[in-house]
């Protein structure tokens, strides 16, 4: 394979032993699957406190999203995966910004908006 | 082969600056990463889109009333198993397997194809139930978030025929070989961006 100037970095999705990859596709299934299988049980039990549960199918999505990233993209921490890393690591940074910032901002507004009685109310 | 630099332990021996430009398979590679992030920062937009919301539902039917728990399992079933598949494929297209790679990949061209007619059952049955895009922001947000997922599974799909095709016409080609590898990075961030939305969209539903 032309895949292999050692210390240029990596493109994801190669593994640097070829021989290994059919089985980390394997293993990733199971784990995928018992996750997968795991959240969907969560959410249709009564055993869990559902309170807990945003929690819970949270932790298994992003758990999910790890074996995903390592035996399907095989995304490492080797030497030669910094720059996939690296950029990785800002995507998920600007997405985490995105998301939660969105949620904070929102839920202020709707704390401070005044009510629609009330609107009408000053309006009379 | 790379057996022979790491067994004369040249990897750190050589500066970066000396080694020269890095092989068209590596930048392309990490090009296409680029993109799939930045195709995730867009989908992190809808996500959040969605979560905000949510709960807008405007009098009309909640998720939790609408989304079919069972459905959603084995459209996930499906996207999983056509994610190794296209795993197994991208083996095959390394070591230029032809016969493995057409079957490999014609597997995930089915299950694809079945994840996305299960998704497009439940998007005509919801309009069909007068729950379409139009009836609530929820209902808009979910529309948006998921149609967009959905969108990409489909040009994903005509981007894999297009590779069976260019592979019947040029065969294993080092270009071919390089496209093929960023059609199965595609198809596994999506399967990654599929989880978020069965478990923000699917399972949060309430």
């Amino acid at each position: 394979m032309q895949s292999s100037a050692p210390a240029q970095g990596h493109a994801p999705g190669v593994a640097t032993r070829t021989g290994h990859l059919g089985r980390s596709y394997l293993i990733g299934l199971g784990f995928a699957l018992v996750l997968t299988v795991a959240s969907f049980w969560a959410s249709s039990t009564p055993l869990v406190y559902p309170r807990a549960l945003p929690i819970l199918i949270a932790v298994l999505a992003v758990a999910q999203m790890g074996v995903h990233v390592s035996f399907f993209l095989h995304i490492s921490s080797a030497p030669d995966q910094t720059n996939n890393l690296l950029a990785l690591a800002f995507g998920v940074f600007i997405t985490a910004l995105v998301v939660f910032g969105s949620l904070l901002i929102m839920s202020n507004l709707n704390h401070n908006m005044v009510s629609m009685d009330q609107l009408m109310q000053m309006q009379r | 082969m790379s057996a022979t630099s790491e067994s004369l332990g040249l990897e750190g021996a050589i500066p970066l600056s000396y080694q020269g430009p890095a092989p068209t398979r590596v930048v392309a590679g990490f090009g296409f990463w680029l993109f799939l992030l930045s195709d995730i920062i867009l989908f992190s937009v809808l996500f959040a889109a969605y979560a905000v919301l949510s709960s807008a539902s405007a009098g009309g039917p909640t998720g939790a009333e609408l989304f079919d728990k069972r459905h959603v399992f084995l459209e996930t079933l499906c996207l999983l198993t056509s994610s190794v598949t296209c795993g197994f494929g991208s083996l095959a297209v390394a070591r230029t397997d032809g016969r493995a790679m057409f079957v490999w990949m014609v597997a995930t061209l089915v299950l694809g194809a079945t994840f996305l007619g299960m998704e497009v059952t439940e998007f005509s049955g919801m309009v069909a139930a007068g729950a379409g895009p139009s009836h609530s922001a929820f209902l808009s947000a979910f529309f948006a978030l998921v149609g967009t997922h959905g969108l990409h599974v489909g040009l994903g799909l005509v981007w894999l025929v297009i590779m069976l095709l260019q592979v019947k016409t040029f065969g294993f080609h080092p270009m071919v070989a390089r496209r093929f590898f960023c059609f199965g990075l595609f198809w596994h961030a999506l399967d990654i961006v599929w989880i978020g939305v069965f478990s923000i969209v699917y399972l949060g539903a309430h």
